[in-house]
Parts: C-alpha cells; sequence; structure tokens
C-alpha cells in the first residue's frame, strides 16, 4: 500500500477514535440515566438517542449539517464565541461519526448497568459512598465488560459510517476523506482494484472489532 | 444519654402490600430487637426502612437525637449519613474486590496507614487472616459471613442491621456460627436489629422480638415470653413453639445433660454444653404425654407432677396449659382429653422423653 493510503487509514481511526472518547462520557452517562433513573421524558431521551440507529445517514447527516452550519442554531454560536467552524472540517467527521456510533455505546452499556444487582449499590451507601464513587468503584467495574464490548462497537461503527459524513464533512482530501468516502470515490472513478482494497481494509477492522465486542459479551454470560 | 433506635412508620408500596410498624425500640446499647416472621411478612421492609435504602410513606424514624425520617417534615437522612452497619441477607460482597479491600471499602476517608491498620486489626478480630487477597468466590459461606460483618463493623456503626445472617450457611456451619455471632453481639454493644424467620436463630440471639405477620407487628415483648406466651393463636402458629422457658445447665456426661427449670429438674441430650451454661428449654406441646393416677415405670426420662389450669378446644385439638415450677403446654386429641377426664385443677403427671427437649444456648 502506498504512503497516501497509510495516512488515509491513520486519519480514519484518528478520526474514529477521537469520536468514540467524545461519545465515551455522554454515552455513560445516557446510558446510566436510562437504567438507574425513573423520571419523566426518559423514554424521549431513548427514543432520541436511539433514531440515529434507523434514521438514513444521510437524514441525520442533514440534520447536523442545519444545526451545525454558520447559519445554524448550534453553528452560529459556536462561531460567535468560540471562532469555531465545524462543517467541512475535521470536526465535522468527528462529530458525525459520534452521533452515529453513540446508539450503539447507549445500548451495550444501559444493559450492562442494568445487570449490574443494585444491592451492591445499596449496600456501598450504607458504608457511606457518594453516588458518584458508587458509579466508579461498583457500577462501572461490575459492568466494565459490556461498557467496553459497546465501546469496541462504537468505534467499529464510527470507522465504516458513510452517509452522516458526507453530509456534514463533505470530500475534502487531506482533510476530511475518510476510507469510506474513498472506496466510494474510487468506484465512481472505475479504479476498482483500489476500491477493493480500501474495502478489504475496512473489512478487517471492523470484524476485528466486532469479535473482540462478541468475546467480552459472551465472557460476561458465563 | 441513651442511643436507641425509636421508629413508628408505614411503607406502602404503589401496588401492592402495606407494612406498618409501630414502636420499635431498641433497649439499651447490648440489646437485640429480633424482627421475626414467615417470608413476606414485611420484617425485611421494615429492615431496610431502618437503613435508609426505602423511604416510607408515613411515620418517623428516631435514633438516639438523631431524626432520620419524619413524613411531616420531610426529613430523610440518606444511608450514607446514618452510621450504620447493614448486613444483608446474600452479604452482597463485591465480588470484582478482594476480602482486603471490601473491608476497606467504607472507610476509604482514612489515611493510608490508619486505614491499614484498622482493617488489619478487624481481620485478625474475625479471624480472617490469610484470606485478604481472596475473591469473595473463593470463600466459604461463614467466611463471608465474616468479611460482611467485618466490613460493616469497620466502621463503628451506631446501629447494626442484620438480615438473616446465618440463613445462607449450610446446617453444621449455622449452628458453629450462631454461638459465634452471639458472643459477637455480646461484646459490641452495638444496638441490633435483627431479622430472621428461624425460630431457633430468635431465642438464641435476641432480647425482644417483635413477631410480624402481613406487613403487621402482631405481638411483641421479650423473646422469652412472646414464644411461651403467644397471645393469639396466629402468633402461636408463628412462633411454633409452645413451651420455652429459661433454664441453666447442671451437669453434662456421656451425652445427657440435666437442666435446671424452675424447682425442676430435667434431663436432655446434648454433647457440647457446659455446666454453668444458660440455655432456653423448649418443649413442643404435642411432645409432652400426660398420665393419670400413679404411673408404674415408664421409659421416658422426665416425669414432672403438674396441675392442670386451663383447657382451650380448637376444632378436634385441646390446648392444655399446665403448671409444675414452670408453665407447660400440652395437646391432646378431644377423645384422649375425655378419657383421662382432665379438669381445671387436676393433678396429673406430665411425661417428656429426652429427645424431645430441646436446649438453646443463651
Amino acid at each position: 500500500m502506498s504512503s497516501e493510503e497509510w495516512q488515509l487509514i491513520g486519519f480514519t481511526a484518528r478520526m474514529a477514535a477521537l469520536s468514540t472518547l467524545m461519545v465515551l462520557p455522554v454515552g455513560l452517562a445516557v446510558a446510566w440515566c436510562l437504567a438507574r433513573l425513573q423520571w419523566r421524558g426518559k423514554a424521549l431521551l431513548e427514543t432520541v438517542v436511539t433514531l440515529p440507529l434507523v434514521l438514513p445517514p444521510v437524514v441525520t447527516g442533514l440534520a447536523l449539517l442545519k444545526l451545525f452550519g454558520r447559519r445554524g442554531l448550534l453553528g452560529r454560536w459556536l462561531h460567535q464565541v468560540f471562532g469555531l467552524d465545524v462543517i467541512f472540517t475535521w470536526r465535522a467527521v468527528v462529530l458525525a461519526l459520534a452521533v452515529m456510533s453513540l446508539p450503539l455505546l447507549v445500548r451495550a452499556a444501559r444493559t450492562a448497568f442494568e445487570e449490574v444487582d443494585r444491592a451492591f449499590e445499596q449496600i456501598a451507601r450504607t458504608l457511606g459512598a457518594g453516588e458518584w464513587r458508587i458509579f466508579l468503584t461498583v457500577t462501572l467495574p461490575l459492568a466494565r465488560r459490556g461498557v467496553l464490548a459497546g465501546t469496541l462497537l462504537a468505534f467499529a461503527r464510527a470507522l465504516g459510517e458513510f452517509g452522516a459524513t458526507i453530509m456534514v464533512a463533505g470530500n475534502i482530501p487531506g482533510h476530511t476523506t475518510t476510507l469510506s468516502v474513498t472506496v466510494y470515490q474510487q468506484v465512481q472513478l472505475g479504479d476498482d482494484a483500489h476500491a477493493w482494497l480500501l474495502a478489504g481494509v475496512s473489512a478487517c477492522l471492523a470484524f476485528l472489532a466486532v469479535v473482540a465486542s462478541e468475546y467480552l459479551v459472551r465472557g460476561r454470560k458465563r | 444519654m441513651s442511643q436507641d433506635i425509636q421508629a413508628s412508620f408505614a411503607k406502602i408500596f404503589p401496588d401492592g402490600p402495606q407494612i406498618r410498624v409501630d414502636e420499635l425500640r431498641s433497649s439499651g446499647p447490648a440489646s437485640t430487637t429480633v424482627l421475626y416472621g414467615a417470608s413476606g411478612s414485611g420484617k425485611t421492609t421494615v429492615l431496610r426502612c431502618l437503613a435508609g435504602l426505602e423511604r416510607p410513606e408515613e411515620g418517623s424514624i428516631r435514633f438516639g437525637e438523631e431524626t432520620w425520617f419524619e413524613a411531616h417534615g420531610r426529613i430523610f437522612v440518606s444511608p450514607q449519613r446514618r452510621r450504620i452497619g447493614f448486613v444483608p441477607q446474600d452479604y452482597a460482597l463485591f465480588p470484582h474486590l478482594s476480602v482486603a479491600h471490601n473491608i476497606a471499602y467504607g472507610v476509604s476517608r482514612m489515611g493510608r496507614t490508619e486505614r491499614e491498620t484498622q482493617v488489619g486489626e478487624t481481620i485478625r478480630w474475625l479471624g480472617l487472616e490469610g484470606l485478604e487477597r481472596r475473591r469473595p468466590d473463593q470463600l466459604s459461606g461463614g467466611q463471608r459471613q465474616r468479611v460482611a460483618l467485618a466490613r460493616a463493623l469497620i466502621r463503628r456503626p451506631q446501629l447494626l442491621l442484620l438480615d438473616e445472617p446465618l440463613s445462607a450457611l449450610d446446617g453444621p456451619t449455622r449452628l458453629r456460627l450462631r454461638g459465634d455471632l452471639r458472643e459477637l453481639l455480646k461484646q459490641l454493644r452495638i444496638p441490633t436489629v435483627l431479622v430472621t424467620h428461624d425460630r431457633t436463630e430468635a431465642l438464641a440471639l435476641g432480647d425482644q422480638l417483635i413477631v410480624m405477620d402481613g406487613g403487621r407487628v402482631v405481638q411483641r415483648g421479650s423473646v422469652h415470653e412472646v414464644f411461651s406466651r403467644p397471645t393469639s393463636l396466629a402468633v402461636a402458629g408463628i412462633v411454633a413453639m409452645e413451651t420455652v422457658q429459661p433454664g441453666q445447665v447442671l451437669e453434662s456426661a456421656e451425652g445427657l445433660v440435666t437442666v435446671q427449670a424452675g424447682r425442676s429438674k430435667l434431663v436432655s441430650l446434648s454433647s457440647h454444653l457446659r455446666p454453668g451454661s444458660e440455655v432456653y428449654i423448649c418443649i413442643r406441646a404435642e411432645d409432652v404425654i400426660l398420665v393419670k393416677g400413679q404411673s408404674s415405670l415408664s421409659s421416658p426420662r422426665n416425669c414432672l407432677p403438674v396441675v392442670v389450669r386451663s383447657l382451650t378446644t380448637e376444632g378436634p385439638i385441646v390446648r392444655i396449659d399446665l403448671d409444675s415450677s414452670f408453665p407447660l403446654a400440652a395437646i391432646l386429641t378431644k377423645q384422649a382429653c375425655e378419657e383421662l377426664d382432665l379438669k381445671p385443677g387436676d393433678k396429673v403427671m406430665a411425661l417428656v422423653k429426652a429427645p424431645q427437649i430441646h436446649l438453646i444456648p443463651r
């Protein structure tokens, strides 16, 4: 493979890793709220978080484009306050990957949290531990396999995302072009050999992530 | 200043039972209050309310000068701030932490050296040396129980709450640990509330007894009083032991022990009781045989001259309250009772075989 291809793979992996890091705190917080709290609006949050899983990715992308564009609600604010532009930059790539992979993490982590026996959290309360300490020392360690499996799945999802990315980040070589966008582009240009090579690389990465994730989930049941 | 728990409250589940308890109070630092009843009677819910893990809908819970819960004042002190030691039924040891880390969990705010000293002391005190690095799933039931106690006690709680502390253990271990737990509770001098459905446990460990049935308190009093004088048939059924009499072991030889009960001496079987031990003598009413007139030789080791106090007919069965130097109850069929022609004031002999006299050490 050429150095250009290695750069492309490196860029895509970095974007996926960044988006996974971004998604982790948000995803775990949402998963915990869904698993442990009873509140009004819970069903709404559940739906909103799951939506990117079933919505056509380009539609999610379109929504993000409108929201984060310079005239969009959040885009204008970010531009005025921080001077940050999101759309058609690498930030848009991370944003699109994060939104698209969030549901996978939330679903896996929520199940993992729900499987933790509340008796452990309750006994920790009688031992004087605050809720934050309980989460870090009891809930999270006991749910670690499920959380890790969900994180891997989210990372794998981010590696291969196409539809939302192309909408908000476009295809600017060296700046926003990811692996899957390149595969599409190569096929359009008739360069099938190249496309197959890159397709093979993404398949391998996805395969490894899913195997690792499955292994973690099975191990928990045993 | 007395540091006692005083609670009257109701926990109402939205689609289910109501649990009501009134005037639950401990009496002094060395006292053990037993919540006794069948499963589903609400006793665990009461314990969880005392721990702050459930919030009642009505009433109040006070401990010493502190108010832990007040329905009208909307006061609710979280479990973190109650300084209690809670040991749930299955112990709930953290499965991902070693024995030492489990025990240290509740004293994380201490400095490292002090914490290590305290953990070491607690481990030695409860005989858990050598197990520090084990995980809970590598421990026996008895060891788990002691780790759970250690984890609760290291915080020096002002109130100890134990939910069926012995029920997760197998028979022989339970017998051994019952004695250990009794010694421990005596040593600790922390007021304790203990939940159990086992009458032997209630007798061996309790001072005050609260009998619960269907979410309500049906009788309360000293353990001895409630077990020997149930006020209702329901309670009699729940406690299921008609005669309970404090006594003392006089001598012990070749598996036979002689115990003093009132002015009478009774013979029972036991290999491990030493002379001088305080015991509860338990006799089930159906094990008491009544003989009228002069009895010639008979096999039961215990023959007591008794006076019939009263007879209560319950269907085909007659419950007879007797008096020797201590109250004794017998159950006969109506027929047998008529053939013996028993009336209050009659003098008869009560026979009980040695194995049917059950001794519970105190």
